[in-house]
């Protein structure tokens, strides 16, 4: 029993165990534990990796310092790039689940679903953490979207769960654009495969990635050049890029909000993730092509156009939950954008946004959840005086969205200053765009957010139920991140920005 | 490549691959909900046919296998599940009028000149004939996409999906001859489950909006005009 | 092809064109003697077309006031043009003289030549019903025109060359080959012949119900002789679209040479396939109701989505860069 078996094995069973408890209580209980185990075993997988790391040098463009290793003959692949983000889809998990404990119970208390639903969703809630783990560790691109997908069909559900027309619209959108999406990224998939059979011998190694990335100088531009174009559109539209975003903003309002939480939190990032693998592999192989940076350039554009569109859309939603998916949109398209001018600068400043972004997004849906619960609405219309009614809530809200927002003290500030350093020293011009769209972004925060927080409350409002623990422990760890990145968590970084660009920054 | 001097059997490839896209062109057009299910089924089975007869010529023995899982999930199980749902949901003779069906064939074949177009570079690649049926497959998946945006009907997008899925499958079996068993076992897999999930959510939306015409899904738009609650 | 250009070969081209309106009345006969067999009927004699066209062409001719000389000239005209189109192809044998002008290309404006007449004969006597047969033939020929020539299109891409004895010449020599291509052209020039014969579902041959009737509509007005010349015109139509299928699909057992041995065996293989053809067009016919004018269109969009599709396979499938 390995620390990866561990990590892909808690959820699985514990989606399975969650299926057969009907009971409210001890399934939100159970769903917590389960949680805590599988933070304990990526914990132990991270510390493996870092071990591993710190005995063998990640030189450039050297796949050592990963554990490779194989569960029922499938090929896994654990480096310091999806350790970091295995750690952090497990913290998030774990934190959602405490806060989804006492939502579900409100949920359940005002009738909008009953005890089955709740089975459905405390089982696909683990079901959904076992398909991106699966995703996040697996090396065989076959696999990863196939976990991807399984991830699309475990939150469907999900996202209908309250079955309003609203719900049963936005989990119909969300099925078939990212059904739609998933394909084109098989077809892309497969064109890999057809790059790697010339190449390789052993068909059945041809989609592991890390043989792809050994032979990337081999693989056939003109088709990588193919197949990189249909899986960015296709995991792009997972990541939630403009103009394939259609879907999130929907899904992120109608699910639980749990739900939206692990959507932003976690579910864009694998799909990043999965991009930003598969760039690899296409910059290898068109390295010495007619267009090197075709990739980088692709990410540069979809980033960019994502990041502006997604900061004025901000400014007309009147739904909250809506308006931080577009938040979301946002900072996916900044973290594109950074991917895609790639170097050590960007690349790292990216991997902090990744990480500060999930913490900050996360921490806020759970306060919008409980916002929600306040003033019985998600219309930001209706929902006043947060600050007075309840300060906690008020008080995360404000400060979360600061944080989400970029003011200074803040991990998103320290990210977003480096991205902004790195297209100032490669892309100068760059800059200028990111900066209207980042004040454009904040304006759009900010005029929902103000009246929301202090605003005179409605007759009766009363406060909620609420723990506001995960939320603490997220903004401070955001708030920590952006005074000082402890060492080991920026060595770590560092290691991963070495995987994907070759030369490590510090 | 030279067409003359394929053998009898590789020219039925290409033969069985062609019809496959004509009925990718047929359940474009078909606005008979259990005749595009029909057309839908056959293109299964030719798929799987597709899969058999390059088992047979490139000696691939597990694509019979995968041959197999064709025709069992998309020619049988599938459109079976979906002539019970559409029986179930009382749509034998709906029909769906489709808007301007010539613009949305001719938008089809530029399809077909665009897949080509496209992969024009990897037939040049390699000379294997199966190659040239890459065009075929990525056109195929392309009017699936066509189909599920000119479509609103709920189960005819189900079919373009689904039609996209025997297109990447074609894809696999004539580019890569096959991906590796357990990738194919894992995108059955999660076709099938996407098709239980999709039968979940035709009854939903029936009872949400007492169709399955998805235009009618339209509640959720940029600035929503009325303020929706919580409802509690 | 130059060594068949000798005195023989004149002759059996000759023979050749006299055949086609020789056997056109027959090929009629045999199709109304299934289709009656068919429907549980003993129905005519096969002969009875050529009875018909005898007892017509022995009838005064009677021309309405109205008509200009157009409408007297327009049988003749009709007639050959179409017996000049049927010349150009191979019924027996391939590499004739008369090969240097059998291209598909004139064979279709030869075909449009007659289409254009019969229309104008139609509106010269200015006759509602006239008129109405002409608008709806026309309609029918602008759609069924471009997915004809899209279709022979795909047969010349194959072959390099408009000219049908070659077609069917390069055919031959690659043997029996399964081309996706041909598959659709077929399908595609299927349905043209349906629809420019005036075949259920497109038009019936045998209504005189005013509303639905085409190509009946136009000949209303004619008798006599000139009836005659307009009825097997049709009948030469009809054999003319069915050997081109037969031939250029299915060539084999055409004669490729000036011998008794080579003219026997064509005959007899374009009979037995015409044969066929007839009784899949008879079956066709029997199970298949004629649909709505307004219909038409969308069978012959078919037709022309079916030959676009194999002028594309052609490309992708069998080229393949």
């Amino acid at each position: 029993m390995n620390a990866l078996t561990l990590v892909l094995l808690t959820p699985l069973l514990g989606a399975l165990v969650l299926g057969l408890i009907r009971p409210a209580a001890p399934a939100g209980w159970f769903n917590l534990g389960v949680s805590v185990v599988s933070l304990g075993a990526a914990l132990w997988l991270g510390w493996t990796v870092a071990l591993v790391g710190d005995a063998v040098d990640t030189g450039p463009g050297s796949i050592t310092g990963s554990l490779s290793g194989g569960i029922a003959g499938l090929a896994f692949r654990v480096d310091a790039f999806n350790v970091y983000l295995v750690v952090l889809t497990a913290f998030v998990g774990l934190t959602t689940s405490i806060f989804s404990r006492p939502y579900m119970r409100h949920v359940i208390d005002t009738g909008r679903i009953g005890p089955n639903r709740l089975r459905t969703y405390h089982s696909m809630y683990q079901l959904f953490m076992f398909t991106m783990l699966v995703a996040l560790t697996t090396d065989n691109l076959g696999v990863m979207w196939v976990a991807v997908e399984g991830a699309t069909l475990a939150t469907v559900l999900l996202v209908s769960l309250y079955r309003t027309p609203e719900a049963v619209e936005a989990a119909w959108k969300y099925f078939i654009l990212c059904g739609v999406g998933i394909a084109l990224a098989l077809f892309g998939t497969v064109l890999t495969y057809f790059a790697a059979q010339q190449v390789i011998s052993d068909p059945a190694a041809g989609l592991n990635w890390s043989t792809l990335y050994a032979e990337a100088g081999r693989l056939e531009p003109a088709v990588m050049r193919l197949a990189f174009v249909f899986l960015l559109v296709g995991y792009g539209t997972k990541v939630g890029l403009v103009p394939m975003h259609q879907w999130l903003p929907d899904a992120h309002s109608e699910g639980p909000t749990p739900m939206s939480a692990v959507l932003s939190g976690l579910l864009l990032n694998v799909a990043l993730y999965a991009v930003v693998r598969l760039k690899m592999l296409v910059d290898g192989s068109l390295v010495h092509s007619s267009s090197p940076h075709l990739a980088g350039y692709l990410l540069m554009g979809f980033g960019l156009v994502s990041f502006m569109v997604a900061g004025l859309f901000l400014h007309r939603q009147r739904d909250i939950k809506r308006m931080f998916s577009y938040s979301s949109i946002e900072h996916m398209g900044l973290m594109t954008f950074g991917f895609g001018l790639g170097g050590p600068l960007a690349t790292f400043g990216a991997l902090l946004h990744m990480l500060v972004h999930s913490l900050t997004k996360s921490a806020i849906f759970i306060t919008v959840g409980h916002a929600a619960h306040i003033a019985g609405t998600q219309s930001i219309e209706h929902i006043r005086g947060l600050i007075r009614t309840q300060p906690a809530v008020g008080w995360s809200l404000l400060i979360g969205v600061a944080a989400i927002a970029g003011f200074p003290p803040f991990g998103v500030f320290m990210s977003e200053f480096l991205l902004l350093t790195a297209t100032m020293k490669t892309a100068p011009w760059f800059t200028l765009a990111l900066l209207s769209g980042l004040a454009v972004a904040f304006a759009g925060l900010f005029r929902h957010l103000h009246p929301m927080v202090y605003g005179i409350p409605p007759e009766g409002q009363r406060p909620v139920e609420a723990n506001m623990i995960p939320v603490a422990v997220h903004l401070t760890l955001v708030l920590w991140l952006g005074l000082a990145i402890p060492a080991f968590l920026a060595n770590w970084l560092d290691r991963a920005t070495g995987l994907i660009t070759g030369t490590r920054l510090l | 490549m030279n067409m003359t001097t394929l053998p009898l059997l590789q020219q039925l490839v290409l033969v069985l691959a062609a019809i496959v896209l004509f009925l990718s062109f047929v359940l474009l057009a078909q606005t008979r909900l259990i005749s595009a299910i029909h057309a839908f089924a056959w293109q299964g089975a030719l798929v799987a046919a597709v899969t058999s007869v390059v088992a047979a010529t490139g000696q691939v023995p597990h694509l019979y296998f995968s041959a197999a899982l064709t025709l069992a999930l998309k020619a049988i199980l599938i459109p079976w599940m979906l002539h019970r749902l559409v029986r179930r949901l009382q749509l034998e003779r709906h029909t769906e009028s489709l808007q301007s069906p010539t613009l949305v064939t001719m938008a089809a074949v530029a399809l077909v000149i665009f897949s080509y177009w496209l992969v024009l570079p990897m037939i040049q690649a390699e000379l294997t004939f199966t190659r040239n049926i890459v065009a075929v497959s990525l056109a195929v998946v392309l009017i699936g996409l066509l189909m599920m945006v000119f479509r609103t009907q709920a189960v005819a997008q189900v079919l373009g999906f689904m039609s996209m899925e025997n297109g990447l499958f074609l894809a696999a079996v004539s580019a890569t001859g096959g991906m590796p068993l357990v990738v194919e076992l894992g995108v059955a897999f999660d076709v099938l489950v996407a098709m239980v999930l999709f039968g979940v959510f035709f009854l939903q939306i029936r009872e949400s909006i007492d169709s399955l015409d998805v235009d009618r899904l339209n509640r959720l738009s940029e600035t929503p005009g009325e303020t929706r609650t919580e409802g509690q | 092809m130059d060594h068949y250009l000798t005195l023989p070969g004149w002759g059996i081209a000759f023979v050749q064109s006299f055949l086609y309106i020789a056997l056109a009345p027959l090929l009629v006969g045999w199709v109304r003697k299934v289709k009656a067999r068919l429907q549980n009927r003993r129905g005519a004699p096969l002969l009875q077309a050529y009875r018909d066209l005898y007892k017509l062409l022995a009838k005064e001719v009677r021309v309405a006031h109205t008509a200009s000389p157009l409408f007297r000239a327009a049988p003749y005209i009709v007639f050959t043009a179409t017996w000049m189109a049927a010349a150009t192809v191979p019924l027996l044998v391939v590499d004739l003289p008369t090969a240097a002008i059998a291209d598909i290309i004139v064979l279709v404006g030869l075909l449009a030549l007659a289409r254009v007449f019969l229309a104008l004969a139609g509106m010269d006597v200015g006759t509602a019903f006239g008129g109405m047969g002409a608008s709806r033939e026309m309609m029918i020929g602008a759609l069924a025109e471009p997915a004809m020539l899209m279709a022979v299109f795909t047969l010349t891409m194959t072959a390099h060359s408009t000219n049908l004895s070659s077609v069917i010449d390069q055919h031959l020599a690659d043997g029996f080959m399964l081309r996706p291509s041909y598959l659709f052209a077929l399908g595609g020039l299927v349905l043209v012949a349906i629809a420019e014969t005036g075949r259920i579902p497109v038009d019936n041959p045998t209504t005189h119900l005013e509303l639905t009737m085409i190509h009946e509509a136009m000949l209303l007005e004619y008798s006599g002789r000139h009836l005659a010349m307009m009825e097997w015109a049709a009948q030469i139509k009809l054999l003319l679209y069915g050997t081109l299928i037969a031939n250029v699909f299915l060539p084999w057992g055409i004669g490729r040479g000036v011998s008794a041995a080579a003219l026997g065996l064509g005959l007899a293989a374009v009979l037995a396939k015409l044969a066929v053809l007839g009784v899949a067009l008879a079956v066709g016919e029997t199970v298949l109701a004629k649909m709505r004018i307004f219909r038409a269109p969308a069978f012959l969009n078919l037709a022309l989505l079916l030959s676009l599709l194999g002028l594309l396979s052609h490309v992708i499938l069998e080229v393949g860069a």
